[in-house]
């Protein structure tokens, strides 16, 4: 029989193969459902490539962990669920200030606190964006098919070794669980990034930008090639060495967040359906943009002048599509998300008043259903 | 096109694995887009059960099933709860061994004693196989050539010949419920399946 590439994969299996095709070699984690399979497949499929797969004490642990293998010039990732992700938001704190690259998928299920284990939710879109303390812009990619986990899991990789920083891969439960017929690209196809490093023999300054493109992004030197660099969570000089001095401190503070929002325009990735000729936008993101789609599709087919904008990127957020889709005179945006609001409030902080944005919301466990929807766009006059 | 399949029942009659199985081969052997789902309670053997497939010609975009055009029901229970669901026209397939009593339904209603005929050819745990054969045999959707090669690369080697004899049956069974003749065997349709009955 012919070599297939396509099969079915579950969205957490899809998120294993899409970060070892990225090059992870290192995973260390704390189960949680509904994110247990990506943890369950790591301790089977990392052993078969030459990597470690590590189940330690705890969430706080296992984030740290990660930080300690990148350090050491893995490729590491960790997967959790709501409340494991607000234990991780320390070191991924860390990772952010020290810039150690690093992925972090949190497979959403509702909350707060322990809430519903099993049943999916988006209500972490504004702790994948807020939940450390400090000022520091943070890269979340969200994907809606099983298919894009595996190329977003790359891309999450990708990003976080070219900007030297923690990325987020914002699943949902119906994402994760659900299986799907996934094309596998060609291994020759597939665009893997690696950390810039620094040239062997040089004086090493870990966090001292340098010139010309990309120079706001230091190379890292890796633990054992010969390189000795102090690294710390204090506000440190181009050495990495803590200093409190303000000449020192603001700078570097500023620096590690330029580096993501100066490249705003490039990370930010969506999909857009009849968004040139919509009187109501919907914008949503993850599964709620599936049940979106299907709506919009069955409006187009009632002639209801509608589009959608389906956010694949939700940080930094993609402030300029929305603005360039309202630069047209939009009846209303429609905002359909598993939370009580929080894609809305972003949403309608770019359109600045230029037109009403419209919640449907559900935190009651289960996916939003087109209809409701497609009730909220024909309810707008 | 989109078609939905619902096989529910208990937990432990393998009707997660039979709809895994189902959209693995659709997945793999042919064009169509295919998305699975699942629902269980917190046990392991008891409690409800239910495995969904959606198949599409295009991209899939909601999905959950919400109302089936086949459904197989392998308890009382799940008939009760699910019968109610089925689309209008659609097809609902019991399980006679556990299933005394099926609701009204706008649509075609088959049984077949399948756990009972499962015991018969040695072992009950094959039952989903018999179940799975059926709805592959009834739509036409895919081979039997091709469920066997899903069942090969998911279960236990030791397990293949009784699940390929329960698959076969089962095939035949829903044919015979289809109205059509004799089990198409031959290898190129098992390559490239047809839509059968999913065409209408």
């Amino acid at each position: 029989m012919a070599e297939s590439r396509s099969r079915l994969y579950q969205g957490n299996e899809a998120c294993v193969e899409g970060a070892i095709a990225a090059g992870m070699r290192f995973f260390a984690g704390y189960p949680i459902t509904p994110s247990t399979e990506i943890a369950e497949l790591c301790s089977v499929r990392l052993p078969q490539v030459g990597g470690t797969f590590i189940q330690m004490e705890d969430e706080i642990a296992s984030m740290a962990a990660v930080c300690g293998a990148s350090l050491a010039g893995l490729k590491a990732m960790t997967a959790t669920s709501g409340p494991g992700f607000s234990l991780k938001q320390e070191n991924i704190g860390f990772a952010a200030e020290a810039e150690i690259p690093c992925v972090i998928v949190n497979v959403q299920r509702v909350g707060p606190s322990t809430g519903m284990p099993t049943s999916p939710a988006q209500g972490d879109l504004m702790q994948a964006r807020w939940g450390r303390h400090g000022d520091q812009e943070i890269v979340a990619l969200s994907p809606a098919y099983v298919e894009e986990v595996y190329s977003l899991t790359v891309e999450a990789f990708n990003i976080s070794e070219e900007l030297r920083t923690p990325v987020i891969l914002l699943m949902d439960e119906v994402v994760g669980h659900l299986r799907e017929k996934v094309t596998l690209p060609k291994p020759g196809d597939l665009v893997i990034k690696d950390r810039k490093k620094p040239a062997p023999g040089s004086r090493y300054l870990p966090y001292a930008p340098g010139e010309g493109e990309d120079g706001d992004i230091p190379p890292l030197g890796v633990f054992g090639d010969g390189f000795r660099f102090h690294v710390t969570g204090l506000t440190h000089g181009p050495e990495g060495f803590p200093t409190n001095s303000p000449n020192v401190g603001e700078p570097q503070i500023k620096r590690i967040n330029s580096k993501i929002s100066s490249r705003r325009e490039k990370l930010c990735k969506a999909e857009e359906l009849f968004t040139e000729e919509a009187d109501v936008l919907v914008v949503s993101f993850g599964c709620s943009a599936r049940s979106a789609k299907k709506a919009v599709k069955d409006l187009r087919a009632m002639g209801v002048k509608v589009g959608l904008l389906r956010l694949i990127t939700v940080w930094p957020f993609p402030e300029h599509l929305i603005q360039r889709i309202a630069a047209r005179q939009l009846k209303a945006v429609v905002v359909p998300e598993m939370n009580l609001g929080q894609l809305a409030r972003e949403v309608r902080r770019c359109l600045d008043g230029r037109a009403p944005v419209i919640g449907v919301n559900r935190v009651a466990g289960k996916l939003i259903e087109p209809a409701d929807i497609i009730r909220a766009v024909q309810e707008v006059r | 096109m989109r078609k939905e399949f619902r096989l529910a029942g208990a937990g432990g009659q393998g009707l997660i694995s039979a709809s895994i199985i189902l959209a693995e081969a659709i997945a793999s052997r042919t064009d169509l887009h295919v998305a699975q789902t699942q629902s269980y309670g917190p046990e392991s053997r008891g409690g409800s059960s239910r495995g969904d497939v959606i198949i599409s010609d295009s991209q899939v975009d909601y999905p959950e099933v919400t109302k089936p055009q086949y459904l197989l029901v392998m308890t009382q229970e799940a008939c009760s709860t699910y019968a109610k669901g089925l689309a209008p026209g659609g097809v609902l397939i019991a399980d006679s061994t556990y299933v005394k009593e099926i609701p009204p339904v706008d649509g075609t209603v088959k049984s077949y004693p399948i756990s009972e005929r499962a015991r018969e050819m040695g072992r009950e745990i094959v039952a989903n196989m018999i179940g799975l054969g059926i709805l592959a045999g009834f739509t036409g959707v895919v081979s039997p050539e091709v469920l066997e090669e899903a069942v090969m690369e998911r279960l236990p080697k030791s397990t293949w010949d009784l699940n390929r004899k329960a698959l076969r049956h089962g095939f035949e069974v829903g044919m015979q419920m289809a109205g059509r003749g004799e089990v198409v065997t031959e290898r190129a349709r098992a390559q490239r399946p047809g839509l059968g009955e999913l065409e209408k």
